[in-house]
């Protein structure tokens, strides 16, 4: 593992910005422009065990249907399954502009050898998946093994290499600590993340705003210190449009607007579209909605 | 002895806690002697939006509950308020009643909670129907909530309207946000306070106070209200109401000139005006040697 700076972070003061964040509100045309930017970062995501091929169908078609009704919307960054599902939705999200996107490695608790981990990912990627989400070892991480997890991180950045950008998943739930957090993050970009995301949202708490602050703040320093542009991507948790936008605020108060598209910040979320519809419905009708008039998946 | 006495924060009843509004803004309310009494929570469209959010979680669970069970809550609210008389009495003497009226506003809230409560498990039994048809079907139609309802409470009675719009409407399954009376609006928070301990879920019963004129558009345009209650003779809001609720089909239900306190005023039929009519179509098969069909 290459050497860096261990960065201890400063809990109160996360509280304290996040904190004056949610107190703000975004109103009118600068909340339909973000309402919209949030749709267009959606991964769209179904990791369940009871997937099947008619629900991942209906998952591509939402995604690129979000609601007809309104016009010039934007359709969802991506679809986001299991790996044997890879196919299926490459081939239904054909020509749309939607990416698919994988999980991999052992997802979600990552305990399984490396060759196993590397199996998984080459399935995904031969399959045509556009974006790999693997999940790092958190039990290395807690045994302090940190060479281990960066060199499995590095090892899979390699077999993705340029067919997919990956997405490394911190599982910040099961970090413990923004410390944690924070090392994590700096592991994670050092073996070559394209995205570090937050969660799987298989565990509770999955992704905050205090733990994607202390992330961002990661990728900030990792930009100056390299020169290279690392995405993010908080999942879990985030169901109501109101959250997405803080999360907006939060990106772009601290990284700027060269991460504000989709190439370098998504939601990982099933049910946020749908809030986010009826926001732009409400500002666009003046009524507030009713989830009896939007698809459910 | 001197003490300076503790006066209660009137706020609101959202989802089975009582929040200050969003807004911050209040209305203060004034004794027939034209003294202040209290600070009253103006509710904004956000806290009717928080509250429809609540009542709409509410509501699966509330109509999944038995009617017997049901029944028992109603009665539970009336329990609840018997131990409270005292204070409901002198809260609507503060607010302009004698108390020979304010003791019967209370007495037949009481009774009314009781009548609906008796009613839970039997307003089915009268309003359903086993329906003749040509071929080898049941067919049987029943009441069903019909699900979120707003309502305008009657601005002339502090307890009384409350306690009559209120009952009839959850005691079917379903949830409802209720707008206190804006110049009695008093006894609506204590009257939360008596839901709030009385097994009631919470966002079943929700209570706003607040201005009618403010609230009626949101009131009624919201798409994921179900029906709406409007108790006042104001033509031109009646009008408004009836537009607004094409937007999603809502059940308008008006009460105007209404004299609460009458017993005429209490009935099955009032419960019936915030359900639906489900039919179920049914195969048989001939059962036994009369040939019974079911």
């Amino acid at each position: 593992m290459k050497d860096f700076k261990i960065i201890t972070v400063d809990q109160v003061g996360i509280g304290d910005r996040v904190s004056r964040i949610t107190k703000r509100s975004v109103k009118k045309e600068a909340k339909i422009h973000g309402l919209k930017m949030a749709l267009n970062m959606i991964d769209l995501t179904t990791l369940e065990g009871a997937d099947t091929v008619n629900k991942v169908k209906q998952l591509c078609y939402k995604g690129m249907h979000l609601h007809d009704s309104y016009e010039d919307l934007p359709t969802v960054a991506a679809i986001c399954v299991y790996p044997n599902f890879v196919g299926l939705a490459k081939e239904q999200l054909k020509g749309s502009g939607i990416n698919v996107a994988s999980v991999a490695t052992a997802f979600p608790s990552g305990n399984s050898s490396l060759e196993v981990k590397i199996t998984d990912t080459k399935m995904a990627i031969d399959a045509g998946a556009d974006e790999v989400d693997m999940v790092i070892s958190r039990g290395k991480f807690h045994q302090g093994e940190h060479n281990y997890v960066f060199d499995e991180i590095a090892k899979i950045k390699e077999v993705c290499g340029k067919h997919a950008r990956l997405k490394t998943i911190l599982e910040t739930g099961e970090l413990g600590s923004l410390d944690n957090v924070r090392r994590a993050s700096d592991i994670a970009m050092h073996a070559g993340s394209d995205f570090i995301k937050t969660s799987t949202g298989k565990i509770s708490p999955a992704a905050t705003l205090p733990v994607t602050l202390v992330m961002l703040e990661a990728i900030k320093d990792y930009y100056y210190e390299t020169g290279i542009q690392v995405g993010m991507k908080p999942a879990g948790g985030i169901s109501i449009a109101k959250l997405a936008l803080q999360y907006l605020m939060l990106v772009k108060e601290t990284l700027g607007d060269k991460w504000l598209t989709n190439q370098w910040f998504r939601f990982g979320a099933s049910s946020l579209a749908n809030d986010v519809l009826m926001q732009l419905e409400k500002q666009r009708t003046g009524n507030y909605q009713s989830k009896d008039y939007f698809s459910k998946d | 002895m001197n003490r300076i006495e503790v006066l209660k924060t009137y706020k609101m009843y959202i989802g089975g806690k009582f929040p200050r509004t969003e807004s911050g803004r209040y209305f203060t309310l004034k004794n027939t002697k034209g003294e202040e009494i209290a600070n009253m929570c103006t509710g904004s469209r956000k806290d009717f939006r928080n509250a429809v959010v609540a009542a709409r979680k509410a509501f699966e669970p509330w109509a999944n509950k038995t009617a017997y069970n049901r029944s028992q809550i109603l009665y539970r609210i009336a329990e609840m308020l018997e131990g409270r008389k005292a204070q409901f009495i002198d809260e609507l003497m503060q607010m302009g009643s004698t108390k020979k009226q304010a003791e019967n506003e209370v007495f037949t809230s009481i009774d009314r909670l009781i009548y609906y409560a008796g009613w839970a498990d039997k307003y089915q039994q009268i309003s359903s129907s086993v329906n003749p048809v040509s071929g080898a079907f049941f067919n049987f139609s029943v009441q069903e909530p019909t699900g979120v309802v707003s309502v305008i409470a009657p601005e002339e009675n502090g307890l009384i309207g409350l306690v009559s719009t209120i009952a009839p409407i959850i005691v079917s399954g379903n949830t409802c946000i209720v707008l206190a009376s804006e110049s009695k609006a008093l006894c609506s928070i204590s009257f939360a306070e008596v839901i709030n301990s009385s097994d009631v879920p919470g966002g079943v019963i929700n209570i706003l106070t607040g201005n009618a004129e403010e609230l009626i558009p949101h009131f009624s345009t919201h798409m994921d209200v179900n029906s709406m209650l409007y108790c006042g003779n104001d033509k031109k809001a009646m009008k408004s109401i009836k537009e607004n609720s094409t937007t999603n089909l809502k059940r308008i239900v008006v009460k105007s000139d209404i004299n609460w306190m009458k017993n005429d005023n209490e009935s099955p039929y009032f419960i019936t005006k915030f359900t639906e009519v489900k039919t179920t179509w049914h195969p048989i098969e001939k059962i036994g040697a009369s040939g019974s069909g079911y």
